[in-house]
Parts: C-alpha cells; structure tokens; sequence
C-alpha cells in the first residue's frame, strides 16, 4: 500500500482546443489535509473532477488507492468512489430532500442497515457539524454556512478515506468560515481520512492544511507548508499570499494596447 | 456572396451534425434505462412518487380538457349527422374520435405540457445545482435513481392518462348530445356499444397512447439530462420539450395510424 492515497501523475487536460492542466504532479498522503491554491479559472475544480473520475485526462493519470481512475470499468469506478467523500462549492443538497433525509440518502443507498441503525449515523454525522436540531428542515430552510455543514455531513456519512472539498469557504461569514475549517481539520484526524480542499482563501486556509499546492497557468508553480509559502520569495506566492492587484498574474486580460484602439475609434 | 453561401452551408452541416449527435445521445440514453430497468424496479416508491407527480397531479387538467372536447365533438358531430338524419349515430362519433385519436393525442400533447416540462424543468435544475454530480460521486447513477423511475413513471401513466380522457370525453359528448341536445340516450349509448370494437379501436388507441408515453417521455428526460447548467439552457430545454414531443406525437400518429388502418 503506497504511503499517498492520491496520486497525480504528469496529468494534462483541456477541451474546446483550450489546455487546463500541463503535465501536473502531486502527491496527497494519507491522514493529511491537502490544499490545492490558484485563481479563478486555473482549474482547481476540474482537478477534483478528474481525481472523481468525472472527466478523463488528455495525459498522464490519477491514482487514487493504487488504482489507476481513468482506466476504471462504471462498477470500478463506482467502487472508488465509495472510498470518497466530495463537498460540492454550494452543497448540492437534494433539494426535495429534508436535512436528515439528505444524509441518510449515502446510507440507505449503499448499506442495508435497518432504519434505527440509519437515524443513529445520521444524528452522530448531523451532530459532529453541530444541526442535529436542524435534521427536519428542508434544503431551502437553511444559510449557506449550514448548508455546507449538511452537505459535509452527507459527504462522511459513510466514513471516506478521501475527503474532497470544492471552495468550502465560497460565501460564507468569518464565523461559519471558521466553524467550517474546525470541522474539516477534526473529521480528517477523526476519521483518519485524507483530505483534499480547492480554495483560493489564503489566510484560513493557511491555518489549518498541513501541505499546499499553488496551480496556475496549468501547472504547479509553488508547493510547501504554509510556513514556507509565507515566507516564500516567489513573485507568484507572494502576489497571491498577500493579494496584490498586479503582479505575475497581470490585472487585466490580455488586450491590445489600449491607446491605439481609442484612436482607432470604437469598433469593438 | 461565396463567402455568405459557405457560412449558410456551415450552419447547416453544424445542425444536422448536432441533430444527429441528439439523436445518438437519446438512444444511448434509452439504452441506459434499458440497463437500469430491473434495477429501477427494485426502488418500487421511486416509481409511484414520480406516478403522482407526473400522473396524478396531470389529472385535472386532463379530465376537464376531455369533457369541453367530448362537448365540443357532441355539438360538432350532431351539426353534420342531423343533416343526414343520422343524429342517433353521434355516441359512435364521439366514441371512435376518442378512443382512436383524440384521447391519446390530446392526452399526449397536455402530458408534454403539464408533466414533460416539469421533468425537463426539474432535472436540468438538478443538473445545474450539481445534484446529479453529488449523485455520481456518492457512487449512486443518477440513470437508475432519477430517470429510470421517471421514465416508467412516464410510461405507466400515459396510457391511463389516455383512458380515463376517452371515458370523460364520452360523458362530455353525451352530457352535450342527451340532456342538451335531447339525442335518445338508449341510442346513444347501444350504437356506441354496437361500434366500438375492443381489438380494432380500444387496442390500436393503448398502443398509440403507450408509444406516445415513451416518447414524450424520453424527450422530456434527454432535455432536462442534456440541458446546460444555466438558467437560459434550462429556459430552452423546457421549450424544445414541448415543441420536439408534439411534433413527434403528430408525426408518430399519422405513422401508427397508417399502419393500424393497413393491418
């Protein structure tokens, strides 16, 4: 059994003739809580996707517990992601679905526990992101942050070895973005599970992950510990770690010079 | 001028390339719910909560439109039958209009409006929410637990749907014809009884109306399945169900129809 349980290996993908990712490597291992760092737009969640098996890649592979993802049969593929868990950026709770019903869903589908058995999972998973109380509201009833909470426990409702978590901070005020980052730090250690969080918040993020991976233009172009990257001297991870308008990462999209085209008149 | 005809045959290259590649994505889709269909079945309360929601709750709007057509087919048939002194013939008149035609294409086309929106509507919502991706990564297809169910549920209803449109439409031909009109209610009912065969007429309108109910019901879920997760692709979606099911529906009957008549 290799020491990671994910491994990302010289992956490239795109579509529409444009190329996301360009020979990518990393490493998640087990028991740590990973963070994968860029902008808006440098692919961070279509990662997710291709460790998920929901796209295949161009080039080069994911391996997730020793198995190639891509290569997988629906049933392969199926098995895999029993062993992961997956916060999608707004929840992505069943909206005809109570709270309680939600959680439970992973649970009925996949087991054939009977109903008491069911209802003590669901109220242990609503209780460790504190909406036991909660578990008769309906998916429209609740705030972003509780939202996510639900979402969340939906996602370990099974106790995952990977946790995957698509912006979980999107949105949300300083209180339940700290609440959100507790809770994703103590159901990794609890759960003795591996986790991987997409982000582009730097100061709670920093906080809590052990490793980061900064992504952009399609490749890696930091990694470390938090520490390192806030004393990094690299124009990128200083730009990004200290949100700076300009930088290696330009302000504006690229365009032709903007003096010419005024002069030129106003043919856009 | 060379270059306006080359984008006009562009265009319409890209659009049978697309229409095809629809097509081939809705067979592949109708071969997945063919792939799920035991596994559909073993969720037996999936099955009967989307019966409600595309059946029963279709109900009135169904019934009440087949009453005002089976009074309109009541004052229609007897204006033409009394010119030939044959006004008794009007149960046989609005009994076969129902039973062959009106009942499963009516039946089909409000189906498309009322139930067939609302699935397109309902799981391109799902689709853009990410609901069917949190499906798939809990390991759980979202073929077997939202479209198979729905497409039986589709599939089950039709044909009852269709029924039960023939029977009040008959009761609204001889609300118009008897108390009305004051057509002989013995004659209304015998001729119709006389005429109205159970293999030729009432089989060929079940066939109709269980193809239909495939139909509009594939439509209904390829749309919502392949609709962009936005709310303008959704928007669009809704509205090629309604357009792309009634046309199939019309087509799909001269087609039955002329086959029916030929065996």
């Amino acid at each position: 059994m290799s020491d990671n349980i994910v491994e990302i290996d010289n992956l490239s993908f795109g579509y529409k003739g444009r190329l996301l990712h360009k020979g990518i490597n990393m490493v998640f291992p087990r028991g740590k809580v990973v963070a994968i760092m860029g902008g808006s737009g440098s692919g961070k969640t279509t990662l997710l996707r291709l460790i998920g098996g929901q796209l295949k890649p161009n080039l080069g592979e994911v391996r997730v517990d020793d198995e190639v993802v891509h290569k997988q049969s629906i049933d392969g593929l199926y098995k895999l992601r029993r062993k992961m868990g997956m916060l999608f950026q707004f929840g992505a709770l069943f909206t005809d679905l109570s709270v309680y019903e939600n959680v439970a869903f992973p649970i009925r589908e996949h087991t054939d526990l009977p109903e008491s058995m069911v209802r003590d999972f669901v109220m242990l998973k609503l209780n460790a992101v504190g909406l036991r109380g909660a578990h008769n509201l309906m998916p429209t009833e609740l705030s972003g942050g509780m939202a996510r909470r639900v979402a969340l426990a939906r996602a370990v409702a099974l106790d995952p070895q990977i946790i995957m978590y698509d912006e979980p901070f999107a949105g949300l005020d300083p209180i339940s973005m700290g609440v959100v980052c507790n809770l994703i730090r103590s159901l990794n250690d609890s759960l003795g599970a591996t986790s991987i969080v997409v982000t582009h918040d730097v100061h709670e993020t920093f906080s809590f992950v052990d490793y980061v991976y900064f992504v952009s233009d399609g490749v890696v172009v930091a990694e470390g510990t938090p520490d390192d990257l806030r004393n990094s001297d690299k124009p990128f991870v200083h730009q990004f770690v200290h949100g700076e308008a300009d930088g290696p990462v330009p302000f504006h999209y690229p365009a032709a010079d903007y003096k010419l085209e005024m002069l030129r008149g106003h043919d856009v | 001028m060379f270059k306006g005809l080359r984008d006009a045959l562009a265009g319409l290259g890209h659009r049978v390339i697309e229409g095809v590649w629809r097509i081939g994505a809705g067979a592949r889709l109708f071969s997945y719910i063919g792939f799920y269909l035991i596994e559909s079945f073993k969720r037996p309360r999936l099955i009967v909560r989307e019966i409600f929601a595309t059946g029963v709750l279709s109900l009135l709007i169904i019934l009440v439109s087949a009453f005002f057509v089976g009074m309109v087919l009541g004052l229609q048939g007897y204006n033409t039958l009394q010119k030939y002194g044959s006004s008794e013939a009007i149960g046989v008149l609005v009994a076969l209009s129902l039973v062959r035609e009106l009942g499963p294409v009516v039946t089909a086309l409000l189906f498309a409006g009322r139930a067939g929106t609302a699935i397109t509507a309902e799981i391109g919502l799902m689709k853009a929410t990410e609901q069917l991706s949190a499906m798939e990564m809990m390991a759980v297809s979202p073929i077997a637990r939202v479209i198979a169910p729905r497409f039986w549920a589709g599939v089950i209803s039709m044909p009852i749907l269709a029924a039960l449109f023939s029977m009040v439409g008959v009761l609204g031909g001889y609300f118009v014809a008897v108390p009305i009109i004051g057509v002989d209610s013995g004659a209304f009912w015998s001729q119709m009884q006389a005429s109205v065969d159970f293999r030729d007429d009432i089989v060929n309108g079940v066939i109709k109306s269980l193809v239909f109910g495939v139909v509009c019901t594939l439509i209904a879920l390829f749309e919502g399945y392949d609709a962009p997760p936005t709310a303008e692709g959704v928007s669009r979606a809704t509205t090629r169900t309604v357009v792309n099911s009634s046309l199939a529906v019309l087509g799909l009957d001269f087609i039955l129809t002329a086959f029916m008549i030929g065996a």
